[in-house]
């Protein structure tokens, strides 16, 4: 952890409250009577405001998680070397490549 | 199970917080992977959600859905007293977190139902 | 009160007594049980204070100024980090009373601990005044009333008691972590406008060892018998490190 990595987390965090509201709402108001993939992915094909939204969702998430994992791991695994940052990177990639590619999912299906 | 000096408002949030992070930590690739089935067209999607049908899979959604409106009700409170520097001491902002979760979830979970 | 009068085992009222179990040893120990009898206004010092001087002339604790004014006495009493001159008995759980070193230290012998570390974390996080290589020729003009002063002063009263690093739970976890106290005094040197060595400071309570490992358990604040909230302290400093960052980007 450092000033940067903390200022990224926090940061972060700001920009998933609004995303988590907002997707929490949506996910709420849509499940009412059930959900269908048809009626998912209506919603979502081809609407960039749906696009857009879950692209800096997706990137705040694999930002926030892995200094929040990084952390829990240090404290409650004893991990300290630097493979723990570079096992982090590679979570952040993870959850980046995963999310773009649900994201382009829903937007193109 | 907790020791006493531990049964304090600041450690449960604290653990509440992590716990759920820990949570949706390991949720989220499978919710994107999820998603991603929507690559394959509506059908591969629709049979997976299909297969999601059940008791199960509804009571682990509702934990996630509680477990997100935890990690952030909590999240504002640490983002209070770091940013804004709230002195805050009392169990009653955790309690109302933690509430507003699980009014949450239940809404998640009654929504479903109707 | 007669510390030097025996426990009187035959022929006292049980109801009088009670049963304290005390750390003996180091790292490697194990509890020892006394009894103990009841008296007018007792305190958890003066139980201790009575096990050595009657009972166990081999029991080492710490104590001096015996009125809470000095911290030396500090030690976990039922799990919680305190001051045993200030924990009167009839405040406590009924039953057993177990008496423990405080956590996070090495433990000298029984009841003391090594506080050495606890002050290297001190000076690490630049618990220190930096007057700077030019110091004024006059006093400075510090208004009581300042937003520095007064956060200043809401953390200038610890004691080094060592309560606040005992009870807090990411020292255990971390080894590097500083702590509360040594953070606490940090921020109240940030907030002191006579200080020249604001820069290395910050520097040096960032980080894994820094103020960013806090995660506001607040069980500092909890267990603080100078109702100091270094978790407050604490977060200044976040603020005070993200502000610094923020400028060098600019």
């Amino acid at each position: 952890m450092n000033p940067v990595l903390y200022l990224a987390q926090r940061g972060t965090a700001l920009i998933l409250a609004v995303a988590v509201t907002i997707h929490l709402i949506t996910i709420i108001y849509a499940i009412r009577g059930g959900l269908t993939a048809g009626e998912i992915l209506a919603r979502t094909h081809g609407n960039r405001w749906f696009l857009s939204f879950y692209l800096i969702f997706v990137l705040a998430a694999a930002i926030h998680a892995p200094i929040g994992l990084r952390s829990i791991l240090r404290e409650w695994a004893k991990w300290r070397t630097r493979s723990l940052d570079m096992a982090m990177l590679a979570f952040s990639a993870l959850l980046l490549v995963l999310g773009v590619r649900a994201a382009l999912a829903v937007y193109l299906a | 199970m907790i020791r006493n000096p531990h049964l304090k408002p600041g450690f449960l949030a604290a653990m509440l917080h992590r716990l759920s992070g820990i949570a949706l930590a390991i949720f989220l690739p499978m919710h994107f992977i999820a998603l991603g089935t929507a690559l394959g067209g509506a059908d591969s999607f629709q049979s997976f959600l299909g297969a999601t049908h059940n008791a199960f899979v509804r009571v682990a959604e509702w934990g996630l859905v509680t477990a997100l409106g935890l990690h952030m009700a909590l999240g504002l409170r640490v983002l209070a007293m770091e940013f804004f520097a709230v002195r805050e001491r009392s169990a009653i902002v955790v309690s109302a977190c933690v509430a507003c979760s699980l009014t949450v979830g239940l809404l998640f979970l009654l929504n479903g139902m109707v | 009160m007669n510390v030097h009068a025996r426990t009187e085992k035959t022929g006292s009222h049980p109801a009088d007594a009670m049963t304290v179990k005390v750390w003996r040893g180091d790292r490697v120990g194990e509890f020892q049980t006394f009894e103990v009898p009841r008296r007018e206004n007792q305190t958890v010092l003066d139980v201790v204070t009575e096990i050595q001087r009657s009972q166990d002339a081999t029991l080492s604790y710490r104590f001096a100024c015996r009125v809470g004014m000095c911290g030396s006495c500090a030690m976990v009493v039922n799990g919680r980090p305190r001051w045993t001159c200030r924990t009167r008995i009839d405040q406590l759980e009924q039953g057993t009373i177990q008496l423990e070193p405080l956590r996070n230290l090495p433990i000298v012998k029984d009841l003391a601990v090594d506080m050495a570390p606890f002050f290297e974390k001190w000076r690490s996080a630049h618990g220190y005044f930096e007057p700077g290589e030019n110091p004024p020729e006059d006093f400075a003009v510090v208004a009581p009333d300042s937003t520095e002063r007064q956060a200043a002063d809401a953390g200038i009263e610890c004691i080094n008691c060592g309560i606040c690093y005992s009870a807090c739970d990411v020292v255990s976890w971390n080894e590097d972590y500083l702590g509360p106290a040594a953070l606490n005094r940090a921020w109240t040197l940030v907030n002191d406008v006579r200080d020249r060595g604001q820069d290395a400071r910050l520097q040096a309570v960032s980080g894994d060892a820094g103020c960013h490992s806090c995660h506001s358990h607040m069980s500092c604040t909890e267990f603080c018998p100078k109702a100091i909230s270094p978790t407050f302290s604490i977060a200044g400093l976040k603020r005070a490190t993200s502000a610094r960052v923020w400028k060098r980007w600019r």
